[in-house]
Parts: structure tokens; C-alpha cells; sequence
């Protein structure tokens, strides 16, 4: 059973001027999962991602749904404390390294070749590779909750030395994991990289492109930059635990601050390596629903690189508490505030391509309108956390838990539902049952709002995170945030279903599914057949 | 084809160097390590105090800052060691010299290593606290059940930054690995003196310097 590919065509209906002639020259693939191993096909290797993330998304959800079952009341009722880390540690770890980034791979290897009228990504060998390193790494991982002394137990950012000296045997195991999830995601920017600097349609200038191709663009730079920080960190993790070095251990000599330094360096990028693409979906979606084209495309562009670059130099916001002297605490609140005033551009950009729009309100869009207002909000309470002196109040509290899971639930992942809504048409031929569609919607806004405003009251007052058990005081705001998290984690279900029955069948969806939609890969047919613009496309540049 | 040629060459180009940017991203990571150590020397701003002994510097005792100095001690897992502090906290002026007794007690029966770690809080008063004498200068080394007291002798500069009012002297207890053979042969050779009046309670050394 393969039914998300798009069947091989018997040349299609509706083909516009700019579609292929028929693929020509290229052997049958083999049947049955072999397939699959060795596919070299964009949008099939993008489908995989997108199908890869998605379980993650349900194993990273279920230990999400295990924390709030213990959080549902005070006192430790259902698991051991030990066991609780264990699940927010590889919560975090499972949606950030293999539901947020795999889901954005997928959607740029399925959709940047087609933006950009290339006929598959540059390495496509490659990119098979860096795919199915992604499910040996996170086997790996999830494998270590069985190992004696369990999982990764140190949360997310593994702190040394909570996690050298103090973290279970299995760490090692962690570390190679997270080696082979970071030699997965440079592979897959070195090949975005080289597929957009080299592959465009003739006389597509780079700033022809669309938003989402831009913003991945920036982000496989960022990701280029940071990765190795990343590697480089854990490497030294590794000697400190086998080989005795002591870069963290003060005991010899080494430095524990030294350490979030350098993860931090590597994790404030990683933080905008989740967010950008989301900017470039909602770029493409808003316009479309809006149909009128997009206000401050360039302003759009170079709001994306300031954020890039900025991102370098805020990292030790996360570290206000360590000691940091006085000038170094107020120039990583600066330099954190100025973020603010790209992201702006951003939101008021949106804001005014919907101004006097003909606007309607089809799941993506309302998915993407969800994701501006409550990305804001997100926002907003990381300005809050920006002011250092307040910060002293709201550090590891659940305000920030607040924080950043609006800034990744409702921003990352509404951006990548309203993608894949967005984009059903194109890949499957069929329209997504609008109805499903609008129903899982509101049941995700409801339940993503109960479940993480009330955690900014609750951190606000002082509930600090990462705790099994909790003062009575918190009680009521725990318990609306379990009821929550039970209801949006139950109705991504019916994402899954509308995922189906869309793939099975479904309202035809014509080569321009949506009527305000531009961009190139609405010129070929729908399902886009496996091989596409074997001849460039000619880029015909909207008048403006 | 002409142009598919031109679109591989520029691949090529494009994973080289981005391979290279990976490489040197890579080696930044731990080159940080060295220049973190550097910057954090030449600023002093993480708290870390020079290992040396620093003579005393006489200058006039500034009467008029009282600075409140805190003493706060940390054993770690590994080592069965007690250390405490003869005062939690004293009162001392800019420029005056003060002596401050550190216990160390060896819980266990066995012999051990081991290093008291110093970090100094706020991170900017570093530079101008000046430790004559400290156990923090090298490592200590207990028999079984062995308690000894050691004086820290220090005095704070003059030029002390006038918003601090409190300087916090933390000290965490790691222990040190010696190669058995090694630390037991110095220990017979160097330390019988000591090993023969074992187990007296309170006993002074010089300022942790035979040690």
C-alpha cells in the first residue's frame, strides 16, 4: 500500500503550457517497499519526510499526553519521577529534531523543486541517504527508554553536567543519535542550498522567488552554521563521559557554563530553523486567500536574513541567571528586543496583504490566520522573557514553557497543517474534506489555547517546570491544561483521517487548485506527476 | 544540455564550499573552548580565580565600605569528604587583610584526593579579590578519618567596584584521581610525619602550603 504517491500519469487533463511532455526515459520503478528504500525522487523522498514526521509527531505527542496525565493532579499518582523526566526530555527531543525539522525537509524537498521549476533537487542521491538516516537515529533514541537506567532523563538541552556526570548509561547512545539526526539535516541543506542557488527556472532571479523557498534558503544557512556547534558539542560530551576529558567538569579544570554557551549558541538558530519555513508557508497561503499579491515582498526577504543574523547574538538570553555581568545581561536584552522589529515587519506585512482582500476562509487559510495572531502571542510573552531583571522572576518557570510552546505548536506546526492542507491538492489531486478539515481546526485552536494560556498563569505564579509534582496553589490551571492537552492531542486525529480520505479520493482538484494561488507549482497538473519540468519552465515574472 | 552542465558545475561549487563552511563551523565550535578560557581570563567575569598565591598589597584600609563576605561550601558524590567554613559570613573592609579557618573532614576510612573548586560571586569583584593564601591552590590529600583545618587568607582591593556590597566565595569539593601506586608511595614518603598524628581533631597546618 503506497497510495500517497502520485499515480504514474497517462498524460493528464488540464495540463498548462508550462507542464512536462511525457517522462520519457525513465525506467519503472520496483514495486513493494524496495521502492521506497532507494527512491531518488523529490516528492517521494519529501512524502516520506512528511510521513516520518508525522508519526513522530503521535510518539512525541503520547509522551506530552504522559506528563500532562501525571500534571492532571498534585501528588505523583501514575509514574515514578524518574520515569516522568524521561518523558519531557524525549518529548522535546522527538518533536523538535523529528516532527518540527523532518516536517518542513519533507515540504521543501515535495515543494522547492517545484517553486523554482527544477526537475528534482540537485543530490538526489543524497538526499535519499539523509532521509532514511532520520528513522536509524530516532530508533536509536527512542531505544534507549528500554536500556537499563532508561532514557535521556536531562531534558532537552541536556545541560552538563546533569548529563555526563549525573546522566544514565544510555547517554552515549543519545549522543550518536543525535550525531546521525544532525548529519540528516546538513545533508538536506547542503542539498537545498545547492538546488536553489543552481536549479532555478531560467530568468527566476533570487529575488523572483517565492517566500518559502526564501526563507528555507536562509534556514539551510542557518542550519549549516549551527549543526556542527551541535556536533562539536556533543562530541566533547562524549570524551567528558568515556574519555575523561573535562570540558564541562569543573572538577578538571573544565567550565559547566562553557557548555551553555555553546549549546545555546547552536539552539537559539535552531529555534529560528523552526520558524522560518512556517513564515514562508504562511507568505504563500495568506496571499492566496487574500488574493491579492503580497505587500513588502522585499522587506519580507530582508526580515528573514536580519532574523538570521540577529539570531548569532542573543543566545545568552537563555542564560540571564548563570551571572552573566551586567553589560553582557543588558546587550543580550538589546540585541533580543531587536529581533522584535523584523518579526514585526513580518506580522504587519501579513496584516496589510489582508487589508481590503477578497479574503475566504478555506482550512489553510484559517490554519495560517490562527498562526499569525497566536504566533504574536508568542511573541509577546518572548519579549516579556527578553527583559532580563524579569526574567529573573520568569526563568524555568512555566511561563516559558507557555512561551515557547505557542511560538512552536501554533506557529511551527499550524504553519506546517496549513501546508500540508495547502499543498493536499497538488500532491494527491484531491481537495481535503473541507468539512474534516474545518472541524480539526477549531478542535486544535480550542485545545491548543486551553491547554498553554493557563501555563502562563501558572509559571506567572511561580510553578517552576520540568516537576512531576506541584503546590496546590496551581492546581485548577494544571488541571484545564491536562483537559487540554487530551483534547488537542484526540483531534489531530482527525488531521490524520482527513490525510486519508484525501489521499483515497476526494473532490477533483484541477492543475490551479486554489484561485488566488501564483507560484509555479500550480502550473503543473494535479497530482504532480512524478517527474516534473524535465524542460525548464519559463518564468514569466508577475507584473508589479 | 548546455545549461544542465552549467547547473552541475555550480553544484559542485556550491557543495564545496559548503562542506567547507561545515568543516570550519565545526572546528569554531572547538576553538570556543580555548578562546572561551582566554576571554573569561583576560575580562575575569566567570568567576574564576587565579590559582597562584598573590602577595599581599598594602594600601589604606578603607573604613568607610563595610563589604559582607559569604562563605558558602559544597561536598560532591565521589568523595566522602565534609567541608565547612568557620563562619558563614564576616564583615570586612576594602584593603583590610582577613583569615577565615576551612575545615576538611574525611568521613571515610580510606585515603583520597581531593580539589576545592573556587567561584567567586559577583563575577566582576574577581579581579580584586587577592588571595595571599588558599587550600584552593592545590590538591589536599586525607588519610582515612583525617580532619584538617586550613586557613584562607585573602583581602579585597581597594578599588572594588562600589555597587558591591557582598562578595560570595563558593568552594565545591571534587575529588582527584591519582594513580594509586603514585599517590600511596607520596603519601608514605612525604606524609608520615602526618599519618603518625592521625585521627587529632583540628589539627593546623600552615596555610595548606606542605601540602
Amino acid at each position: 500500500m503506497a497510495p500517497k504517491l502520485p499515480p504514474q500519469p497517462p498524460l493528464q487533463h488540464g495540463t498548462t503550457a508550462v507542464a512536462d511532455g511525457p517522462a520519457h526515459g525513465h525506467a519503472a520503478p520496483p514495486k513493494g517497499i524496495w521502492r521506497w528504500l532507494i527512491t531518488t525522487n523529490h516528492k517521494e523522498i519529501g512524502t516520506l519526510y512528511l510521513i516520518f514526521s508525522l508519526t513522530m509527531f503521535f510518539i512525541g505527542g503520547i509522551f506530552a499526553l504522559v506528563v500532562r496525565a501525571e500534571l492532571f493532579q498534585p501528588g505523583l499518582q501514575l509514574i515514578e519521577p524518574e520515569f516522568f523526566n524521561q518523558m519531557t526530555t524525549m518529548h522535546g527531543l522527538i518533536m523538535v529534531f523529528a516532527a518540527v525539522m523532518p516536517a518542513f525537509t519533507g515540504l521543501a524537498n515535495w515543494m522547492i523543486p517545484l517553486q523554482i521549476g527544477a526537475p528534482d533537487m540537485a543530490l538526489p542521491r543524497l538526499n535519499n541517504f539523509s532521509f532514511w538516516l532520520l528513522p536509524v537515529a530516532f530508533t536509536l533514541l527512542l531505544s534507549t527508554l528500554f536500556m537499563p537506567g532508561g532514557g535521556p532523563n536531562f531534558g532537552w538541552t541536556f545541560y552538563a553536567p546533569l548529563s555526563t556526570n549525573y546522566g544514565p548509561p544510555s547517554t552515549t547512545f543519545f549522543i550518536l543519535a543525535l550525531h546521525i539526526a544532525g548529519i540528516s539535516s546538513i545533508l538536506g541543506a547542503i542539498n537545498i542550498i545547492a538546488t536553489i542557488l543552481n536549479m532555478r527556472a531560467p530568468g527566476m532571479r533570487l529575488m523572483d522567488m517565492p517566500l518559502f523557498v526564501w526563507t528555507w534558503l536562509v534556514t539551510a544557512f542557518l542550519l549549516i552554521a549551527v549543526m556542527p556547534v551541535l556536533a562539536g558539542v556533543i562530541t566533547m560530551m562524549l570524551m567528558d563521559i568515556n574519555f575523561g576529558t573535562s570540558f564541562f567538569n569543573a572538577a578538571g579544570g573544565g567550565d559547566p557554563v562553557l557548555f551553555q554557551h555553546l549549546f545555546w549558541f547552536f539552539g537559539h538558530p535552531e529555534v529560528y530553523i523552526m520558524i522560518l519555513p512556517a513564515f514562508g508557508i504562511v507568505s504563500a497561503i495568506i496571499p492566496t486567500f487574500a488574493r491579492k499579491p503580497l505587500f513588502g515582498y522585499a522587506s519580507m526577504v530582508y526580515a528573514t536574513a536580519a532574523i538570521a543574523l540577529l539570531s548569532f547574538l542573543v543566545w545568552a538570553h537563555h542564560m540571564f541567571v548563570v551571572g552573566l555581568p551586567l553589560v553582557a545581561e543588558l546587550f543580550f536584552m538589546y540585541s533580543t528586543m531587536l529581533i522584535a522589529v523584523p518579526t514585526g515587519v513580518k506580522v504587519f506585512n501579513w496584516i496589510t496583504t489582508l487589508f481590503r482582500g477578497s479574503i475566504s476562509f478555506e482550512s489553510p487559510m484559517l490554519f495560517a490566520l490562527a498562526f499569525v495572531v497566536l504566533f504574536t502571542i508568542g511573541g509577546f510573552s518572548g519579549l516579556m522573557l527578553a527583559i532580563a531583571p524579569a526574567d529573573f522572576q520568569y526563568h524555568d518557570t512555566y511561563f516559558v514553557v507557555a512561551h515557547f510552546h505557542y511560538v512552536l505548536v501554533p506557529g511551527a506546526i499550524f504553519a506546517i497543517m496549513a501546508g500540508v492542507y495547502y499543498w493536499l491538492p497538488k500532491w494527491t489531486g484531491h481537495y481535503p474534506n473541507e468539512r474534516l478539515a474545518q472541524w480539526h481546526f477549531w478542535f486544535s485552536v480550542i485545545g491548543v489555547n486551553l491547554t498553554f494560556f493557563p501555563m502562563h498563569f501558572a509559571g506567572l505564579a511561580g510553578m517552576p517546570r520540568r516537576i512531576p509534582d506541584y503546590a496546590l496553589q496551581f492546581a485548577d490551571f494544571n488541571l484545564l491544561s491536562s483537559i487540554g492537552a487530551f483534547f488537542f492531542g484526540a483531534s489531530q486525529l482527525l488531521f490524520v483521517l482527513g490525510v486519508i480520505l484525501c489521499v483515497r479520493g476526494g473532490k477533483k482538484a484541477p492543475a490551479k487548485a486554489w484561485e488566488g494561488a501564483v507560484d509555479l507549482e500550480w502550473t503543473v497538473p494535479s497530482p504532480a506527476p512524478l517527474h516534473t519540468f524535465e524542460t525548464p519552465p519559463v518564468f514569466h515574472r508577475a507584473s508589479t | 544540455m548546455d545549461s544542465r552542465d552549467q547547473a552541475q558545475v555550480g553544484v559542485r561549487r556550491t557543495v564545496i564550499r559548503t562542506i567547507a563552511a561545515l568543516i570550519g563551523m565545526f572546528a569554531f565550535a572547538f576553538a570556543l573552548v580555548p578562546l572561551y578560557d582566554v576571554f573569561c581570563r583576560i575580562t575575569g567575569i566567570n568567576g574564576k580565580v587565579d590559582a597562584t598565591a598573590q602577595s599581599v598589597v598594602h594600601e589604606e584600609v578603607d573604613e568607610t565600605r563595610v563589604i559582607n563576605v559569604q562563605f558558602i561550601t559544597r561536598g560532591s558524590p565521589g568523595l566522602p569528604w565534609r567541608m565547612s567554613a568557620e563562619t558563614h559570613q564576616m564583615s570586612v573592609h576594602p584593603g583590610q587583610m582577613a583569615e577565615v579557618d576551612f575545615t576538611f573532614t574525611n568521613n571515610s576510612h580510606s585515603e583520597n584526593w581531593g580539589r576545592a573548586v573556587p567561584s567567586v560571586s559577583p563575577s566582576n569583584a574577581t579581579p580584586h579579590l587577592r588571595k595571599i593564601s588558599c587550600f584552593c591552590f592545590q590538591e589536599q590529600h586525607l588519610q582515612g578519618d583525617e580532619r584538617l583545618t586550613i586557613p584562607l587568607v585573602f583581602q579585597l582591593a581597594r578599588d572594588l567596584p562600589a555597587d558591591i556590597n557582598t562578595v560570595t566565595l563558593v568552594y565545591t569539593l571534587y575529588p582527584v584521581e591519582h594513580e594509586i601506586q603514585n599517590a600511596s608511595l607520596d603519601s608514605l614518603l612525604n606524609n608520615r610525619f602526618k599519618s603518625d598524628s592521625n585521627n587529632n581533631s583540628n589539627k593546623n597546618e600552615v596555610a595548606g602550603e606542605t601540602i
